[in-house]
């Protein structure tokens, strides 16, 4: 049962990554990555960790790739124009691929862990039996990795405040209200009073 | 047949290639540049849990969860980058992201 849920996850993860890339239309673009997303989620699923695959969805699924569809459909690009090189870069591009892929698979078929490597885990980072995988990361992450947490939170801070800072553009010629500005307003250095003489009128210095 | 970590560390291979391949062949698109990127670190959080799952420690989870982090962090700010260069340029093409060239 498990192997076949692994051989579905994987199979429709590497077809939808591999669409990421292929696709014409960077909209299905991001339609793929985000099944790619999910089927990563249902990998981390069977591996145990399923706070990760929730976060993957989470984070991944409903912020960043929400984040690339938005860009993709708000810049109005030919999107034609840039494949042009594609097959030229085609063939170095996927021997480079394939020669990488080949030396990934030695390393991982041929490679072993040494048995002293699993005898010798570090103990105190063992998942506990009997209590959840998120359970067992909050106890890890809260106390001994709670200085990187904190840098993890301030690295988003940075990047928010830094995203913001790179798009924010103040257009020339646009009427705001200014309400500092309404609440100063003084009827004295506004509004004047004028006794208007009859017939005459007020002086066409005052008017 | 029992799925052991040789299967994941297989498709987590495959995954980066496809996301180096799509670096590769896609010079010209920014925006399909900057997914490849997310894809080749999906592959390494594939990795790094598989890893955590054979070992039985949980710490590679949390480095998986850091580099979530900063795969989201460096998604925004570069994304933020393209639409500037968009709203100066009129194009995300690279081949126009010669600006600095003396």
């Amino acid at each position: 049962m498990t192997a076949l849920f692994f051989y579905l996850f994987s199979t429709v993860a590497v077809a939808s990554a591999f669409m990421v890339i292929a696709a014409r239309n960077p909209v299905h673009s991001v339609l793929y990555l985000i099944l790619a997303f999910v089927n990563a989620a249902g990998l981390f699923i069977l591996l145990g960790a399923e706070f990760l695959a929730m976060l993957l969805v989470v984070v991944y699924v409903g912020a960043v790739a929400v984040l690339f569809l938005f860009v993709v459909m708000m810049l109005d690009v030919d999107f034609a124009e840039l494949r042009q090189g594609f097959l030229q870069y085609l063939p170095i591009g996927g021997l480079i691929g394939l020669i990488f892929l080949v030396e990934l698979v030695l390393v991982v078929s041929t490679w072993s862990i040494s048995p002293d490597a699993l005898q010798v885990p570090l103990a105190s980072n063992a998942p506990l039996e009997g209590i959840t995988n998120t359970e067992a990361i909050g106890r890890v992450l809260y106390t001994r990795y709670a200085y990187f947490f904190q840098a993890a939170g301030l690295i988003l801070l940075v990047a928010m405040i830094g995203a913001i800072v790179l798009t924010l553009r103040e257009r020339a010629g646009v009427k705001r209200q200014d309400i500092s500005a309404q609440n100063a307003r003084d009827p004295k250095e506004v509004l004047t009073l004028h006794d208007v003489p009859s017939r005459k009128g007020l002086p066409e210095s005052v008017s | 047949m029992t799925i052991g970590l040789g299967h994941f560390l297989t498709v987590a291979a495959i995954l980066f290639t496809l996301g180096v391949l799509g670096i590769f062949i896609n010079r010209k698109n920014v925006i399909v540049i900057l997914m490849s990127v997310e894809l080749i670190l999906l592959a390494v959080n594939i990795n790094l849990v598989a890893f955590s799952t054979h070992l039985n420690d949980i710490v590679g989870q949390i480095f998986a969860l850091f580099i979530l982090t900063v795969a989201a962090a460096e998604a925004a700010i570069g994304l933020a980058i393209l639409v500037v260069f968009y709203r100066n340029r009129g194009s995300i093409a690279v081949e126009d992201i010669n600006m600095m060239r003396g």
